[in-house]
Parts: C-alpha cells; sequence; structure tokens
C-alpha cells in the first residue's frame, strides 16, 4: 500500500488526509511537532480570552484519527532525504514515504531589531506561542503594559487579547493609517477610531527601533523610530509571517519564499508536494500572492492534491477571492477584488458608503468603464458568500449587484437593514437611479 | 518567575475581581434575597407586602444594576472574557456551590414543601407566607409552593432577562426574543392563569402556553372534568389544548422551526436562555453524548405517550351511546394516529433518518404496537402491563420532577442550560422530528467562510457540533437545535444564519467547499 507522509498537522495537512482516506485506501501518516492532534489556530486568542479551552480549538473528537486510519506522529522532521525516500525525525527516527507532502505553514517574521530574542518578546503563532503569552502577560499586575510591533491581523488580534485582561496596549503601526496597504481610507480610518475606542494606544507611521533589556535579559522598553522610549514587560513582534522551511535548507528541494510548487503543488522533486502557508507558487495565480498564507487556501490546496495524489491530477486553481477577519468587534468580509488607493489599478472606480453613527461599511470596487463589479469588502454586515460568487462568475455589473443587493444580506434576522441608504448614496454618488429588488428565494438559491 | 501558577492548563488569570458597581449591585440582590432566607426561618418582619415587596424589588434592582455595571463601559459585542476563567461559569467551587443549592432547593420544593412554611390547613408559615399577600390579590387564594416558585421564576426570568439584553445589546434577534420569553412568562404562566382561577373557580390551572406532552397532565380526568363543568370557557380551552399540539404547532413549526416555541415561548427554555445563559457552554458535544441523548429522549417520547394513553383509557367509558369516545375508538384512534406518522417518515423521509433513527423508529413503533394490541386481549385494567395510575406517578416523579427539575435546572452549573431541554423534553423531540423532516428552518452556512475556530460549537447550549457542518459549508438542520441564534451570534466570521427559506436546498452536503475550483467542486459534490 503506497504511504503518504505529511508534514504538518494544521488546516492544510489535515484537509489533504481526510480528502485522501475519502478516496482512497493509502497509508497516511502526519507528523507534527507543535501538537498531537489538529487544532484550529484561527482560535487561539479565544483561548486566552478565556472564550474557550484549548480542547475546544480541536475541530475533530481524539477518536477521529484512529477510526479514520490516519496515523499521528508527534515529533519534527530535521531532514527530508529526498534520494532515499525517507524523513529523519529529531529524535533519531527514520520515516519512509512514497509521496511526501510538505505542510509546515508559517512562523512570525522577525527584521533584525536589536533586543527581539530578549524574554518577554514574543510572536502569536503557534500553541507555545500562547503558553509563552500566558507567562508573559497573565494579568495587568505582571504586565503593566504591551508593546505590538506590526498593524496586521494578528497585531490587532494580541491587542485585544491583551485587552481582555485589561493590560494597557500600545501598538506601534508602520503605516500612516491601519493596515492601509490593504484596506481603502475610509475603511482604515474607521478601524484606527475603533482601535482607540477599545483604549489601545495606536501609534500610526511609527517604527520600532530598538527593544531594550533589564538586568536579567529580559525586555523593559522599546525605543521608537520617533525617539520615544515606552517601558513595557511584553513586547508582540506581528509584522507578518514568513514561510516555515528551514529545515530543508540541504534537501534539494528548490526554496524561494517559500517551498516553489507548480499548479499540481508538486516541487522540483518528484513525489513531494507543498501545501498551504509554507507553498510559494512558481507563476501567482490572477490577482495572489505567490505565498497565500490564509487558512482558506490551505484548505483548497488540501482538497485539490488529494485527488492528485489520488490518480485524478488536479491543478490548484482556487475560485474568486474572499477573506474574513475580525478587527475587535467589527466584522469584516471580502468577495473579490478591492484594493486600497497604494496597489489599486488604474481600471478600478470604488463605492464608499458608511453609517453616520455606527461603525457599519461597505466598499464596492467596479471597472471604470465597463461597471463591471470587481469585488467588495463590508463591515458590520454580513454577505451572503454563495451569491458574490455568482456574481463574479457571471461578470455582473456593480448596478445589478446594487440591485440585487437584498439578497446578498446575511445578517441575522430582525436587524436593521441598510440596503436603501446604500443605493440612494451610490445613486447620488454616480447620479444613477436604481431601485432595489425584494429578496427573492428563488434567486438566492438558484431555483428554477 | 514566581507567583505565577504554572498549572499545565492554559487557563489563566482574567480580571476575575468584581468592579465597585458590581459589588454593590450583588451586595443588594443579596440583601433581597436574604430577606427571604430570614422569613423562610420564621424570622417574621410583620407587613408581608411590604417585606415581599422590597425583597422582589432588591433582587430585580440588584441583577439589573450588575448587567449595567458589567457592560455599560464597554463597547457593543460579544462578552464572553473569561468565561472559562470564572469559578462560577467553569464548574469551579462557585458553580458546584450554586448547583447543590438549586438542587437543594428543588428536592424541598418538590417533596418537603412545609419546610417552605406550607400549611396544608391553616395559615402559611416561613417564606410561603411572605408570598400570601401577592397571591391573594392575583388570584384571591393564599399561596401555595407552586405561587411561591412560579413568582421567583418569574422574576429570574425578568432580571436574567435585562441582564442578557444588556449583554446581547448590538443584536435585536437577542434582545426580541428575550423581550419574548419575558412577555410568555409574565402573562402567560404566571398572571393570566391566576386571573382565570379568579374569574372562574372551576378552571384548571391552565398556562395556555403549555401543551400537551410538556403538560403530560393535561387530558387527566380531573382537569378533563373541570375543563368540562366550567362551560363554554373550559370546553373552549380544552379544544384549544388538543388544537394546539395537533395542529397550531405544526403549522409554526413548519414555518419557523421550533425556536418559535423553544427559545421564544416557551418557560423552561426562557429560563435557560436567561438565568442560565452563563451555563450555555457546558453543555457536552461529544457524539456519545448525542447519541445518549437521542434514546433518552425519544424513549421519554414513547413514555409519555403511552402513559398519556393509558390515562385517559383508564377513564373512558365502553359504551358509545353513552359518551361517543369509547375505550376501543380512542384506542384504534391512537393507533391510527400512529401508524400515519410512522408511516410517513419511514415512506417519505426515509433517507434523511439515519440508521440508528430507522431502527430506533421501528422499534419503538413495534413497543406500542403491541402496547395497544395487548388491550384486545387481555382484561380491564392491565393492558399497559402497568396500572395507568402507576404509570402516572412515575412519570411525574421520574420525569415531571427528578428530570425536569432537580437535573434540569439544579445541575445548570454543572452540565449546561439546556440539559432537560435536550435530553428529557418529550416536547422538544417531537417538535425536533417535525423541525428535522417537515420544517423551512435552517441554519445557513455561508460557503467557505468558516475558520473552524469553534466558537459556535463551544456556545450551542443544545450541544450541537455546529462547527463539523460548518466547515464543511454545510447547512445545520438539526432536530434538537432551539434556535437560539447564538452560535450565529458568537461566531467572529458571519458564518451562520437563522432563516427560514424553502425545503428544497436545504440539507446541503457537501465536500469540497465554495471558493476553490468550479470543476473541482462539481467533481466532489455530485452525488
Ligand atoms: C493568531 C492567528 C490567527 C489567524 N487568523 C486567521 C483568520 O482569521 N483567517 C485566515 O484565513 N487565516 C488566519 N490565520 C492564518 C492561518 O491560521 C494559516 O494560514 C493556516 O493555519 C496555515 O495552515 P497550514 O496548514 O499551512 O500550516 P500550520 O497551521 O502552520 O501548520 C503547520 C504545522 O506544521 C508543524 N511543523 C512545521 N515544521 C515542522 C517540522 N519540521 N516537523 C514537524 N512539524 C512541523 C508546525 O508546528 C505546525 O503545527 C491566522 C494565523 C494566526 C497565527
Ligand atoms: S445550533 Fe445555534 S441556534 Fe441552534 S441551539 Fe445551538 S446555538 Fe442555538
Ligand atoms: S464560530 Fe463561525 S468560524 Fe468559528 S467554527 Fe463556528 S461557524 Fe466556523
Amino acid at each position: 500500500m503506497q504511504h503518504i507522509v505529511i508534514i504538518g498537522n494544521g488546516i492544510s495537512g489535515v484537509t489533504l488526509a481526510r480528502h485522501i482516506r475519502k478516496l482512497s485506501d493509502k497509508n497516511i501518516t502526519i507528523i507534527s511537532a507543535e501538537s498531537e492532534y489538529f487544532f484550529s489556530r484561527t482560535a487561539l486568542m479565544y483561548v486566552y480570552m478565556g472564550h474557550m479551552k484549548f480542547e475546544h480549538t480541536q475541530p475533530y473528537e481524539n477518536h477521529f484519527w484512529k477510526k479514520n486510519r490516519i496515523g499521528l506522529v508527534h515529533g519534527y522532521v530535521k531532514q527530508v532525504n529526498a534520494k532515499n525516500k525517507n524523513v529523519l525525525l529529531s529524535d533519531g527516527k527514520t520515516i519512509t514515504y512514497d509521496s511526501l507532502v510538505i505542510a509546515t505553514g508559517s512562523k512570525p517574521n522577525k527584521f533584525g531589531w536589536p533586543g527581539q530574542d530578549l524574554e518577554g518578546v514574543q510572536g502569536l503563532y503557534s500553541k507555545q506561542d500562547l503558553e509563552k503569552l500566558e507567562q508573559n502577560a497573565p494579568n495587568k499586575d505582571q504586565c503593566k503594559r504591551a508593546v505590538i510591533v506590526g498593524g496586521g491581523l494578528i497585531g490587532i488580534e494580541m491587542a485585544e487579547m491583551l485587552r481582555s485582561r485589561d493590560i494597557p496596549v500600545t501598538f506601534l503601526v508602520r503605516e500612516t493609517s491601519f493596515w492601509n496597504g490593504v484596506l481603502p481610507k475610509g475603511e482604515s480610518a474607521m478601524i484606527n477610531e475603533h482601535i482607540k475606542e477599545h483604549h489601545i494606544d495606536l501609534r500610526l507611521d511609527t517604527n520600532l527601533k530598538e527593544i531594550l533589556p533589564d538586568e536579567n535579559g529580559r525586555a523593559k522598553a522599546v525605543v521608537t523610530d520617533k525617539g520615544e522610549t515606552i517601558k513595557c514587560d511584553v513586547v508582540g513582534l506581528t509584522a507578518g509571517v514568513t514561510p516555515n522551511i528551514d529545515f530543508l535548507k540541504d534537501s534539494g528541494i528548490e526554496l524561494g519564499k517559500g517551498v516553489k510548487v507548480d499548479r499540481l503543488l508538486e516541487t522540483n522533486i518528484k513525489d513531494i508536494y507543498a501545501i498551504g502557508d509554507c507553498a510559494e507558487q512558481q507563476e501567482p495565480i490572477g490577482n495572489r500572492r505567490p505565498v497565500e498564507a490564509v487558512w482558506y487556501t490551505g484548505r483548497m490546496m488540501g482538497e485539490a492534491l488529494a485527488q492528485t495524489l489520488c490518480g485524478n491530477p488536479m491543478e490548484y486553481n482556487p475560485g474568486h477571492w474572499f477573506n474574513s477577519a475580525k478587527f475587535l468587534d467589527i466584522e469584516y468580509q471580502t468577495y473579490g477584488w478591492v484594493f486600497s488607493e497604494r496597489t489599486k489599478k488604474d481600471y478600478e472606480s470604488h463605492f464608499h458608503w458608511r453609517h453616520p453613527k455606527e461603525k457599519i461599511s461597505i466598499t464596492i470596487a467596479f471597472h471604470k468603464e465597463t461597471n463591471l463589479f470587481l469585488g467588495i469588502n463590508n463591515f458590520g454586515i454580513r454577505l451572503r458568500h454563495e451569491l458574490f460568487d455568482r456574481w463574479l462568475n457571471e461578470k455582473r455589473t456593480i448596478q445589478y449587484v446594487l440591485e440585487h443587493f437584498k439578497d446578498a444580506n446575511f445578517d441575522p434576522e430582525l436587524y436593521d437593514t441598510y440596503e436603501d441608504d446604500i443605493i440612494s448614496k451610490y445613486n447620488a454618488d454616480f447620479n444613477q437611479n436604481i431601485r432595489p429588488k425584494n429578496k427573492s428565494w428563488k434567486r438566492i438559491l438558484n431555483l428554477h | 518567575m514566581s507567583g505565577i501558577d504554572k498549572s499545565m492548563s492554559l487557563a489563566g488569570e482574567p480580571p476575575k475581581a468584581l468592579n465597585g458597581g458590581q459589588k454593590a449591585s450583588v451586595l443588594t440582590g443579596m440583601v433581597g434575597l436574604g430577606i427571604m432566607v430570614l422569613q423562610l426561618f420564621n424570622l417574621h418582619f410583620g407587613n408581608n407586602t411590604l417585606w415581599l415587596s422590597i425583597s422582589l424589588l432588591l433582587i430585580l434592582l440588584g441583577v439589573a444594576w450588575f448587567s449595567y455595571a458589567s457592560y455599560e463601559h464597554k463597547q457593543e459585542g460579544i462578552k464572553n472574557d473569561g468565561v472559562w476563567f470564572k469559578s462560577i461559569s467553569s464548574r469551579g467551587i462557585l458553580g458546584w456551590m450554586t448547583g447543590i443549592t438549586l438542587t437543594g432547593f428543588y428536592i424541598v420544593l418538590y417533596f418537603y414543601p412545609e419546610y417552605l412554611g406550607l400549611v396544608q390547613d391553616g395559615d402559611n408559615r416561613g417564606l410561603i407566607a411572605l408570598f400570601d399577600p401577592l397571591s391573594k390579590a392575583l388570584s384571591g387564594n393564599p399561596a401555595s409552593q407552586w405561587f411561591v416558585y412560579g413568582t421567583l421564576y418569574t422574576l429570574a426570568i425578568l432580571a436574567f432577562g435585562i441582564k442578557f439584553m444588556w449583554k446581547y445589546r448590538h443584536s435585536s434577534y437577542q434582545r426580541i426574543r428575550t423581550l419574548s420569553v419575558m412577555f410568555f412568562q409574565t402573562a402567560f404562566a404566571f398572571i393570566i392563569p391566576e386571573i382565570m382561577a379568579r374569574l372562574n373557580g372551576d378552571l384548571p390551572y391552565y398556562d395556555l402556553k403549555n401543551m400537551w406532552p410538556l403538560n403530560y397532565y393535561n387530558f387527566e380526568r380531573y382537569r378533563v372534568n373541570g375543563f368540562i363543568e366550567a362551560g363554554d370557557i373550559g370546553l373552549a380551552m380544552l379544544i384549544f389544548g388538543v388544537l394546539s399540539i395537533f395542529v397550531i404547532s405544526p403549522i409554526l413549526t413548519y414555518r419557523f422551526g421550533k425556536r418559535w416555541y423553544c427559545s421564544w415561548v416557551c418557560g423552561c427554555g426562557g429560563l435557560a436562555e436567561t438565568v442560565g445563559d452563563p451555563f450555555r457552554h457546558l453543555s457536552d458535544k461529544s457524539k456519545f453524548a448525542w447519541k445518549v441523548e437521542r434514546w433518552v429522549v425519544h424513549s421519554v417520547v414513547v413514555f409519555v405517550t403511552l402513559m398519556t394513553t393509558a390515562v385517559i383509557y383508564s377513564y373512558l367509558g365502553n359504551d358509545s351511546s353513552k359518551y361517543w369516545l369509547t375505550k376501543t375508538s380512542f384506542l384504534v384512534g391512537v393507533a391510527v394516529i400512529l401508524t400515519a406518522v410512522f408511516a410517513w417518515a419511514m415512506l417519505f423521509k426515509r433517507d434523511q433518518l439515519q440508521k440508528d433513527a430507522q431502527y430506533g423508529a421501528i422499534g419503538y413503533f413495534v413497543i406500542i404496537a403491541v402496547f395497544l394490541g395487548m388491550h384486545f386481549f387481555s382484561g380491564e385494567g392491565n393492558i399497559f402491563l402497568f396500572k395507568s395510575s402507576t404509570l402516572r406517578t412515575s412519570y411525574s416523579f421520574l420525569i415531571g420532577s427528578i428530570f425536569s427539575g432537580v437535573i434540569g435546572t439544579g445541575f445548570y452549573p454543572i452540565f449546561g442550560s439546556r440539559v432537560w431541554c435536550r435530553f428529557g423534553c418529550p416536547m422538544a423531540a417531537i417538535l425536533g422530528f417535525q423541525q428535522r423532516l417537515f420544517s423551512k428552518f435552517r441554519i445557513t452556512t455561508n460557503g467557505g467562510q468558516c475558520i473552524s475556530c469553534g466558537n459556535c460549537s463551544t456556545y450551542c447550549e443544545m450541544g450541537i457540533d455546529v462547527r463539523a457542518y460548518a466547515q464543511k459549508g454545510e447547512n445545520i438542520v438539526r432536530s434538537s437545535c432551539v434556535g437560539c441564534g447564538i452560535c450565529s451570534a458568537v461566531c467572529p466570521r458571519g458564518v451562520l444564519k437563522l432563516e427560514n427559506g424553502p425545503q428544497e436546498g436545504r440539507i446541503n452536503s457537501k465536500d469540497v467547499l465554495l471558493g476553490n475550483d468550479v470543476d473541482l467542486m462539481e467533481l466532489v459534490n455530485k452525488k
């Protein structure tokens, strides 16, 4: 029986294993160093905040793996030996494979800041990071202030975590407005306001210069590029992530930023594949980045590669981009592509609406000339994935999308609705006369 | 590092201390409660009207003030910080103490009401005497232990309903739903029956929103006689009782799912959603628990059906010229209805039932058929092997008292808030059967947006592993779902929506999720 070995039990490796099991009887082994069982990395914050216990982050009960004959090895792979088709674990064991899949995820970026390896300085990626944070910042008496460096999605999660224990937080953000490399300025500004509402000391346009140690080698303060020294007990480094592939350096596998793969997710060496955060496409797909470090893409690569490994070669060919996040209390979803002012295409135009009082807004990107709908960002309103996916497939115009906007509402029942306000703003901004259609189940479910 | 508890768990030290407002409000509520406790030990203050009012108001004020002090200074949004760190809500010492106190209260209430001050012939004493003025004002009668319980129950739903509304002030679904349970408890369970008793002394106590089999006693001889003796209005109520289980509830459940009852109207649900809210995450999510749930709750349905049939059977006559409904025609009627339901499920909905559900249904059906059939072959009185009165008393003891009260509510802080609704309530099981097979209600999963974080499953009071469906892009169509909407509220990615839509496309099993290659999705998801 063919033996498939997967390094990494994150969402990509586990999705792959599950789908291989559905399709075949092959031997499957997952080797992973971080935790015995698969857990959801995206939920780490909720453990620190006391919303969940760690066991709740595990999507499958422990007996699941045995029942589905998915072998689990808790260990660290030191080396991949492609010639002999085996991997060497740090405890000296070797495991041979017929196909090897690298799904080792990411690790936090460190940019060579002085003091970046001091006690009390940490990223937030792994279960061990969570345990470290519990040690470093158990409460506001032992951690009188934390400084978070890097204004991305993990940075704001870390700020929220610490605030849940009333720990004062200073948030250093390189950009002039939060996440404005991704978000258009109206939305980015709204998030700035919301961060401050949560009593987080937001420092925009500010870089870390160095971290100062105390006599015991613990971080005691940071110095910013504005020359300011901020006393603190914990420094969170959340300036992005990078593929976790150092152990592959001498393996002969072609590496760039990540493990280089073709569209079948195969590396330069036959029978070795890479998926998830650590995979780097030789050519970017559409507007996507060559390394996509998000949950959904890891899962989709797993779904696709399972087909290939089970004798039905299938390229990784993701559909329309979508993503979601939560900024403190504001939910965010996006479908299709909406670029920020910094990265906007020259044909891309934006329509923006924001609620006069609440933190609710949308931005729709459309083609200047053809009015083709390109994408939407929605904050504080939930929208239906299925419809936007369909509208993008059908190449609808922004007018069509707005006309049928009520179909797309995914907020809970009995919530206030904003379609009428949104559409009248659009009509006023662009001198149009669109009238919203009533919600239709027939259209939503595509029934005929 | 000294001073840090390095216990193996990741659970740490949140700000556990109460703020000033919370402390003061706890004190206020405790004084209110203290008055009742002192009264319980027969320390009379005199003027019951005055002290009862003070006591009830202080409790209400205490809880409302506590909510204000907890949430007022915070942004609107999900308020679950520290839930698993606090002793009361994580099966800590406070949780156990609360559980034991509540359980003790239920045992006294059900089995030793004299300790609460109930006096059969003569003036009440202790706690019950404190409630006499209120009871007399409403129904004209002195208070009983049930009146005391009803008042405290209503007070609890009102006070903690206010807290719940503060907690979820960003969600109009939650606010309106909570107003609804507060209203139905106060008006239908508390005030209207008392007033009806005042207007027409013959009428049995009837909480109109309770229907069979929740009020399993509704069709007993003394009640049916009571209804009939009370004249037209009594008869109307009797007919309403029959209609509500056979007509009204199926229609509403078809349109809205069982939530119209379980989390909008029902009193047990009302208590679970308000007082029980801090304990909702304690429900067991394992597959094993789900299995136990299915067997236990459906056995209760069989039990209550047999029991009610036996009880009604026992007081019907044999002579059709005296009264149209005889022992025989009644049994035949029951058999026809049960067979029709069974045949419908097996013929039309079989593909939607799991294997063990099919076996279970067949097994139960055979049991009931055998019992009914025995009527024709055996003599009077023992058709169900047991005397109907034995069935009746064991049901009311085991299910009505121990399960729904002592375990169902007393164990909130240990097993979560919906133990009764999940494992014991025959009404929930019947509505759930319909919700699963014949309803427009579903929880829609939003394409591929789920990040498997587990908030939904953790906070599902019914112990449904919501994530197991959501992460597969599948809608949640589960018979036990009471439609509380909390899974949708706590989901940080906007994945879940409770809605009523066409039955077509309601159950949508998927392997590859939306967002991936269109060809792959088609290849894998085609049946
Ligand atoms: C705090 C946080 C929040 C996030 N929130 C979101 C979100 O909301 N939405 C979203 O789309 N994405 C989010 N992400 C990103 C998302 O979690 C990742 O994209 C995803 O987990 C990557 O999955 P993966 O399977 O590729 O790798 P991973 O989940 O990183 O799994 C790889 C595993 O391999 C193990 N491993 C690595 N090297 C070795 C070795 N040599 N030997 C043995 N084992 C090894 C690692 O220890 C790890 O357990 C978040 C990430 C973090 C850290
Ligand atoms: S599935 Fe959701 S709506 Fe249904 S009972 Fe559970 S939490 Fe409530
Ligand atoms: S809470 Fe939402 S994102 Fe998290 S597992 Fe449930 S459905 Fe998925």
